[in-house]
């Protein structure tokens, strides 16, 4: 991979970087933040699912696991915030390793893994809902201390960043699987196991690579959201929403792209953000726009809003070779 | 090159492959024949590892691998096409050989040389941007061997790789078959059109009802009784030789 290979991407992440030095007000660096550590899921999501074809729905394991690695260790044993950070990738990268180990071992494809993934975070929900060391149905109350040190930040533009950083990472990460050989691989297994197996691609390596990958980065995400909400509960950290989320963004946005997710989760909330700002507050529109986003991109344009832009270039690119 | 000892293969009740014996010398282009049914394609998935033998050995260069897994034997050089073809649809031509480039070549330049150069040498060099989804019966089969062959492997398993091609198309894919074998590959191959396996093969095995039931030259092979019999029914030999008698 060279620096031409990913230009576009460092482009758009720059861009994205001075948004909020343009003068935006408080809520909406709010909405930003709040999409961007979404968008982190849906990157993560989109490593396994997007490019490897392993539908999941169950990506709330990762993300709840990041969250409650980071909480239980700063709230129950007083470990700094970072050392929590680096804890939630290791962890949500074991739970990820776990879970791909039983249900890839076992054969597991298509809707069964799909369905697997949904049952292992309901699991780890309940279970996190009735233990002592997870604040039970209480939740954990992260201690309030801006500070470097703390991972919090009295100025949020300073969280913002953390995220965008994160999120460029995954951005990076991803734009490496469309250029590389364990990228080739994976999109292999995607489209043809047996192929790939006959080409000498290790489908289960490949498959824990990857379910490893991405359960870190969504675990990432969860950790960034305990960190800026200081406070979670099971039904947040380990709720279907997250898991739904996480997968809509790259379906709309372009799945199996790099920038599909980060594409699909400011465009998903952006025009939700909209409705509700046109609509008033009525609950659950956001939820309708959804819907009705979800149904537009299946319908219209089945490789997300990247594969539309690459189509728009592609034709404009041959009209003028045409000329 | 490759030895195979007594495979045999039981689905449910049918033997498909039974006691079969065979080898394939380093170099040559040998062929296995049979009617439909006979069992060659699975022997095909034992001997590359995508079936499990219920008994019997597999050795590719005087090691057994009958338990090895199927991309540990591409890695060794064993490579494979399969008779229904499977491509990475979602891929253009040029990434599905790539796929296959990268297991010798870990740098994406110089994998997608070799995947363009391969692609080109099997005539799929106007297609390599499209989807392979877009190609033709004729273009997919011409893909399986690419792909195979990207894997610069030293044995070529190809299952059918002729079926469904017209005249034309066969005409010009053997030479490239011969080629192949001139380059250092060996080449096993399934076949149905006795033309090309007269014209390719050195040695011929005839699998039916998963027997070997001849072993030889192709010619030699073809007007054994036995395999006569095997295509055409029991009878079938004796009377093709009563109605050749009085002519001769
Ligand atoms: N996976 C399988 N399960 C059950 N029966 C099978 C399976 N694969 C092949 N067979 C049967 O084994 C026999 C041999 O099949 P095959 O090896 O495909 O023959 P050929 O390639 O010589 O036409 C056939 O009767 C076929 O129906
Ligand atoms: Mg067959």
């Amino acid at each position: 991979m060279t620096l031409r290979d990913v230009l576009p991407h460092l482009g758009f992440l720059f861009a994205l970087a001075v948004v909020p030095y343009l003068g935006v007000s408080g809520p909406t660096l709010n909405f930003l933040i709040a999409v961007l550590i979404v968008a982190l899921a849906a990157q993560g999501w989109n490593v396994l699912g997007g490019f490897g074809g392993q539908y999941s729905f169950g990506h709330a394991a990762f993300f709840g696991s990041g969250a409650y690695a980071t909480a239980i260790l700063q709230v129950q044993l007083g470990w700094g915030a970072w050392v929590g950070l680096g804890a939630s990738l290791v962890v949500g990268a074991i739970v990820g390793l776990a879970i791909g180990f039983l249900s890839f071992r076992a054969g597991l494809r298509g809707s069964y893994f799909a369905l697997v993934t949904l049952a292992f975070a309901e699991v780890l929900r309940i279970v996190a809902n009735a233990a002592g060391f997870t604040g039970g149905a209480a939740g954990l109350l992260i201690r309030l201390q801006p500070g470097f040190e703390n991972l919090q930040f009295a100025d949020r533009r300073h969280f913002y960043l953390l995220v965008l950083g994160f999120v460029g990472v995954a951005l990076i990460l991803s734009r490496w699987l469309e250029r590389s050989r364990f990228g080739a691989h994976l999109v292999a297994v995607r489209e043809n196991e047996e192929a790939a197996k006959a080409l000498g691609v290790d489908t289960l390596r490949v498959k824990l690579g990857a379910i490893a990958l991405s359960a870190a980065i969504t675990a990432c995400s969860g950790c960034l959201y305990a960190q800026y909400y200081l406070y979670i509960d099971a039904n947040v950290a380990y709720g279907t929403w997250i898991s739904v989320e996480a997968l809509l963004a790259p379906i709309v946005g372009g799945i199996g792209t790099a920038f599909g997710p980060l594409v699909g989760a400011l465009a998903l909330h952006g025009v939700g953000e909209a409705t509700k700002l046109l609509a008033g507050g009525r609950p659950g529109l956001d939820l309708v726009v959804f819907g009705g986003c979800l149904i537009l991109a299946i319908a219209f344009a089945p490789r997300g809003i990247a594969g539309l832009a690459a189509r728009v270039l592609q034709s404009r690119s041959a009209a003028r070779e045409g000329r | 090159m490759l030895v195979v000892e007594g495979l045999t293969k039981r689905f449910a009740g049918l033997l498909a492959v039974n006691n079969a014996s065979l080898s394939v010398a380093e170099g040559s282009i040998t062929g296995l024949i049979g009617p439909n049914g006979a069992g060659k394609t699975t022997l095909f998935a034992m001997a590359s590892g995508f079936l499990a033998p219920s008994a019997g050995r597999v050795l590719f260069t005087g090691e057994d691998i009958t338990t090895e897994a199927p991309h540990r034997r591409a890695r060794r050089g064993i490579a494979r096409t399969f008779q229904i073809v499977k491509p990475f649809a979602g891929l253009s031509v040029r990434e599905n050989i790539a796929v296959g480039a990268y297991l010798r070549h870990p740098q994406r330049a110089e994998t997608l040389a070799s995947a363009t150069l391969i692609g080109e040498r099997l005539g799929l060099g106007p297609q390599l941007d499209k989807p392979a989804a877009s190609l033709t019966v004729a273009g997919r089969k011409r893909l399986e061997v690419a792909r195979a062959l990207a894997t610069e492997p030293k044995l070529l398993l190809l299952d059918e790789v002729l079926a469904g091609l017209n005249p034309a198309e066969i005409r010009d894919i053997l030479p490239l078959i011969r080629a192949i074998r001139d380059e250092g590959v060996t080449i096993f191959l399934i076949e149905h059109i006795m033309q090309a396996v007269m014209t390719l093969c050195e040695t011929v095995h005839v699998l039916a009802r998963g027997e070997i039931i001849a072993v030889g030259p192709p010619d030699m092979v073809c007007a054994d009784p036995k395999v006569i019999e095997a295509y055409l029914g029991p009878g079938a030999a004796a009377r093709l030789n009563a109605a050749e008698a009085p002519r001769a």
